[in-house]
This record gives structure tokens, C-alpha cells and sequence, in this order.
């Protein structure tokens, strides 16, 4: 028995040796690499003079890169509770089992699987303000007098991608809710109604507080992929107008390979990564504590 | 919890119905689910009719074609170094990316769950790092490493990176998975004497295959999607992939938009990830509560 696992201990690495390569090779150098090079002033014709934190330095004055992360913080923090509102409301119509509810739940999660890219182009198709039809139905509705020119303005081009993403990943949310109401024990919501709890009663006392872990990491996991939004607004508003819409990542992109300052977007980088950990590791903690209770 | 939650196998009695099939609230809530496939289902079957349109007939907007067409997508067919070319590039690197996915992440899961060995957990948290660490902020060392190899504008260099996305996902869904099989199985393959390279092709691998089909189904997905690191890595015409070919068919010749060849892209660019979803919808459905909420 012993023998075995001393053999086993060996053969286990062996399997296990690809994968962690791969991971060393192509995570864990190219980040030591990214600490370098934000250390340098690399450009892609050449450089990389050591220059300590000067690049640091530059971030803490960068007026452009603040700008670029209150927004972003914004857009999270806007779109995160819409999405999470919504995903639940459509998850407490469409959890039961049947056909129509089922219909719902695979029609609202389509958008989830398809490109940022697609969704994007869909969308700046639909508010284009000469060949849009929600502006068309807008007016045809009466809702407004004239088309809504969605991208010249810095508020309507951000509602614009919130509208936008809202549609493609609200599904994602609602799926996680529904398997985490089908999961409550039916026998707790039956007690419920037998004491004379009505719909919302059992809402509030029971479903919120018993999928409130789900509730928990479904916001994290949304809020982080805020945080990195890059193709919505590379292709809906391409920043502007006026550098008016730049996320966190795309200001980074804007540094690295639109300017070619890699030593500065390295630096950006490394700050993104930093802000990034706090909330992947509060993520990772949650997800621990909860598999121990 | 499990895939049911989309699927739904299984009838679970959660809702206790009070006061007979026709209750004014199962009308309104029967109501609300139309409005709401209406609302969502609208620009995904908008666009599709938009682009089968006459290309003329694209300004003044109307809601349905009034002849139908495929002129659209002709004009995508031969859009500079032709559809061919784009779906082929995409196609291959979404391959190498699920042929990585598995080959790294099954024989590693395979450790993780039944090898002893120190050092084991510490090696499963470096295989996930990779989540923590967003990868936009890896692009600029990797484009600078695959510049120096010869990497850049290849299949290989952008597989990679939809591979360091992909495969924590996949090492943890494959862990999982080999941990649900029975000691019995393994047990009586060793009694007849099969090594552990034999055990996982011929034992594990086949009894672990939804797990797989869900890795495979995910790396698509991942990799067809993906757009940053094919807008910074993949710069020359004949490499570009699908999501790139889009933005291409936008910024168009003349600067004036496309709209009927842009729909048309979008539709082409969606229709698998359509397809393999709702052929597998389960997996992705068992993947994707596996990976966010467990």
C-alpha cells in the first residue's frame, strides 16, 4: 500500500506537469515580466531604460486614467444592481418547470452565449438615429417626437451600452437565481403558506434570505466583469465622445497599443490587476466559507 | 444544485398554487412571459430579418423585409479576404483551444482527484490563479513574448490565450467530475493490472465524458467570442477572426455603414454559438452552475 503511494505521489506531478507548465509559462512569467517592464519606459520601437516608478508616478497624475476608472466604477455601479434586479424578478416568473416559463428562461439566456462584438453591432444597428428601428418604434409609439441620437452624447452613449448589455447578460444572473430557488426545500414555502404567508412574504422571508449566497457571488462575478468592460465600448462609442466613455481596460489598450507606451501600460496593468484582486479574492473567500457551512 | 434549473427534468413543487388553474395571477404572470420573449427574443429576430433584405431597402428602416434577399450576405462572402477565410481562423483556433483545454485539464484534474500527493492543494490554487489575474492586463508581456517567437497574427499564439482563460474552468470541472467516480471502478481496472496513464484514457475519460463535452462547449464558446486579444493580436487581414471581421464590415470601404452586410455578419457570427448551445444546453447549463456559484 505504501509503495503505491510513493508511486503514485511521482505519477500524479507527471500528470499534473502540462497544465502547470502552460500556467508558468504563460501566466506566471509574462505577469513577473509585466512588473519589469512597468518599471521601464518601453516603447514598441524600443526603450526600456530602467525608471523605477516614474511610470507610477505618471498613473497618480494621469487626469485621463482616473477619468477612465471613475467611469468604469460608475458603470459598474449602475449597471450592477439593474442587473441583478431584473435577473432576480425574472427568475421568481420563470423558475417553475413549465413549458411557457422554460420558454422564457432559454429566450432571455440566448444573449449570454453570443460575442460581445455581435451584441454590440446588434445594438448599435438598433439606436442608430437614421436606420434604428427601436428609434423607429419610439416614434412610431409616439414615445418621442424625433430619433434619439444616441452617440453624441456622453449620458445617452452610456445608457446606450447599458440598455445594450443589459439585454446580453441579464439571462446570466436569472439562470444562477433560478437554481438557487429550486433548490429551497418545497416544504419550507408550503409551512409558509400554511401560516398565511402571501407571494411577497414569502419572497422576503424566505427566497432573498435562503439564496442570498448565490445572490452574493452572482453580484461579485458581474461586478468584476464590469469592472473589465472593453468590447461594448470599443464598438458602440469608441470612447467618445471627447474620451468621455473610456473604461479602465481601453485606457490601458489606448496606452499600450494605440500610443505604444508599453512601459506605462504595464504599469496601468498592474494597478487594474491590483483592483481586480480585491474583489476576486473577497469572491474566493465567500465561495470557501460557504462550501465549509 | 443541477442543470434542471434550465432543462427542467425534474418538477419541483415549489409553488404552492392556491385557488385553482385559472387564477388571475398565473394569467398575469402567463402575460408578463410573453411580453418578456417579446422584448428579448426582438433584436436578435430583428436583425436576421434586417439582413435578408435588399440591401437598397436598409433606409427608411421597416420592421419585415418587403422582398427577401441575399444579397447581404454575398457581399460578407466576398468581404476582402472573404468569409471563408474568417470562420476558418476562428473555427481553428477555437479548435486548438478545446483540444488544449482538454489535453492540459483532464490528465491535471485527473491528479487532483485521485493521486496523493504534498503539495497537491497549493498546486490546484496556482492552476486557478489564473481567474484572479485579469487577462487584458497579461496582453501586453504576451504580445511582446509571441513578437519575439513569431507568434503574432498565428493560430497558436491566440489558442494560447483563450487557453489561459479557459483552463481553470476546465481543470476544476474535470477535478470535479473524476471525483465523482466511483474508487470501485479505478480499483478493479488496477487489479487487472492497467496503469495510471491506462486508467484515465480507458476508465476516467469515458465515464467523465459530459464533463468533457461541457469543457469542449465552453472553450467554443470563449474562443469564437473573443475579441480583445484577436484586435490586438491578430492585425493582419488574412488572420483576423470572426469578431474582427464584424468591425471590418462596419468600418466598411467609403466610411459609410454597410447595414444590411453588417446584420448579415452579425447573424453568421452568432449562429453557432446558437446552435451548440441549444443542442447542449444542459452541459452548458451543468458547467455554468458548477463554475460561478459552487
Amino acid at each position: 500500500m505504501k509503495r503505491r503511494g510513493a508511486s503514485q505521489h511521482w505519477q500524479g506531478w507527471l500528470f499534473m506537469a502540462p497544465a502547470l507548465v502552460f500556467v508558468g509559462v504563460f501566466v506566471m512569467i509574462p505577469l513577473g515580466q509585466l512588473l519589469q517592464t512597468s518599471l521601464t519606459d518601453k516603447s514598441l520601437l524600443g526603450g526600456g531604460k530602467f525608471i523605477g516608478f516614474a511610470n507610477y508616478w505618471r498613473i497618480w497624475n494621469d487626469a485621463g486614467f482616473w477619468r477612465a476608472l471613475a467611469f468604469t466604477a460608475k458603470y459598474t455601479i449602475v449597471l450592477t444592481p439593474i442587473l441583478m434586479g431584473l435577473g432576480f424578478a425574472l427568475a421568481l416568473l420563470t423558475f417553475e418547470n413549465k413549458p411557457l416559463k422554460r420558454l422564457t428562461r432559454t429566450i432571455v439566456f440566448l444573449p449570454v452565449v453570443i460575442g460581445l462584438s455581435s451584441s454590440s453591432l446588434l445594438w448599435f444597428w438598433l439606436l442608430d438615429e437614421q436606420v434604428g428601428l427601436l428609434n423607429k418604434l419610439l416614434v412610431d409609439l409616439r414615445v418621442i417626437n424625433q430619433p434619439i441620437v444616441w452617440f453624441v452624447s456622453a449620458d445617452l452613449a452610456f445608457w446606450a451600452v447599458v440598455i445594450s448589455i443589459t439585454w446580453k447578460v441579464v439571462g446570466f444572473g436569472m439562470v444562477l437565481f433560478v437554481s438557487g430557488i429550486q433548490s429551497i426545500n418545497p416544504d419550507i414555502l408550503e409551512a409558509a403558506v400554511m401560516d398565511g404567508a402571501g407571494y411577497w412574504g414569502r419572497v422576503r422571508l424566505i427566497i432573498l434570505p435562503l439564496t442570498r449566497r448565490v445572490l452574493l457571488l452572482t453580484t461579485l462575478v458581474s461586478a468584476i466583469g464590469s469592472m473589465l468592460a472593453f468590447d461594448q465600448f470599443y464598438i458602440m462609442t469608441a470612447g467618445g465622445p471627447r474620451g468621455q466613455t473610456f473604461t479602465a481596460v481601453y485606457w490601458i489598450y489606448q496606452n499600450s497599443f494605440v500610443s505604444f507606451k508599453l512601459g506605462y501600460g504595464a504599469a496601468l496593468s498592474i494597478v487594474l490587476t491590483l483592483i481586480i484582486l480585491v474583489f476576486s479574492t473577497t469572491q474566493i473567500a465567500l465561495t470557501a466559507r460557504s462550501a465549509e457551512s | 444544485m443541477t442543470a434542471a434549473a434550465l432543462t427542467g427534468e425534474v418538477a419541483r413543487p415549489i409553488s404552492v398554487r392556491r385557488g385553482g388553474p385559472a387564477a388571475p395571477a398565473a394569467w398575469l404572470a402567463a402575460a408578463a412571459c410573453v411580453v418578456v420573449i417579446a422584448v428579448m427574443g426582438a433584436p436578435m429576430a430583428l436583425s436576421f430579418l434586417a439582413s435578408i433584405k435588399t440591401p437598397a431597402s436598409a433606409v427608411p428602416p421597416t420592421y419585415l423585409p418587403q422582398a427577401l434577399s441575399l444579397e447581404n450576405y454575398a457581399k460578407v462572402v466576398n468581404f476582402q479576404a472573404g468569409l471563408a477565410s474568417y470562420v476558418a481562423n476562428s473555427g481553428l483556433v477555437a479548435l486548438m483551444t478545446i483540444t488544449a483545454c482538454i489535453a492540459l485539464g483532464a490528465p491535471a484534474g485527473y491528479a487532483l482527484a485521485r493521486f496523493a500527493m504534498r503539495g497537491k492543494e497549493v498546486a490546484f490554487l496556482a492552476l486557478l490563479a489564473p481567474i484572479m489575474i485579469p487577462y487584458q492586463a497579461l496582453l501586453t508581456p504576451l504580445y511582446l513574448d509571441f513578437a519575439k517567437v513569431g507568434l503574432v497574427n498565428t493560430h497558436v499564439g491566440l489558442a494560447i490565450v483563450h487557453t489561459i482563460l479557459q483552463l481553470p474552468f476546465s481543470v476544476y470541472l474535470m477535478r470535479n467530475s473524476f471525483e465523482g467516480i466511483p474508487r470501485e471502478i479505478e480499483e478493479a481496472a488496477m487489479i487487472d493490472g492497467a496503469s495510471a496513464w491506462r486508467r484515465l484514457t480507458r476508465v476516467f475519460l469515458p465515464l467523465a465524458a459530459p464533463a468533457i463535452v461541457t469543457v469542449a462547449l465552453f472553450a467554443f464558446i470563449t474562443s469564437w467570442n473573443e475579441f480583445l486579444a484577436a484586435l490586438i493580436f491578430m492585425s493582419r487581414e488574412t488572420s483576423f477572426t470572426v469578431p474582427i471581421l464584424l468591425v471590418s464590415v462596419r468600418a466598411g470601404h467609403h466610411g459609410a455603414v454597410d447595414w444590411g452586410a453588417l446584420q448579415a455578419s452579425v447573424v453568421i457570427s452568432i449562429i453557432p454559438c446558437l446552435v451548440v448551445y441549444l443542442m447542449l444546453q444542459r452541459y452548458y447549463m451543468s458547467g455554468l452552475l458548477a463554475g460561478a456559484v459552487k
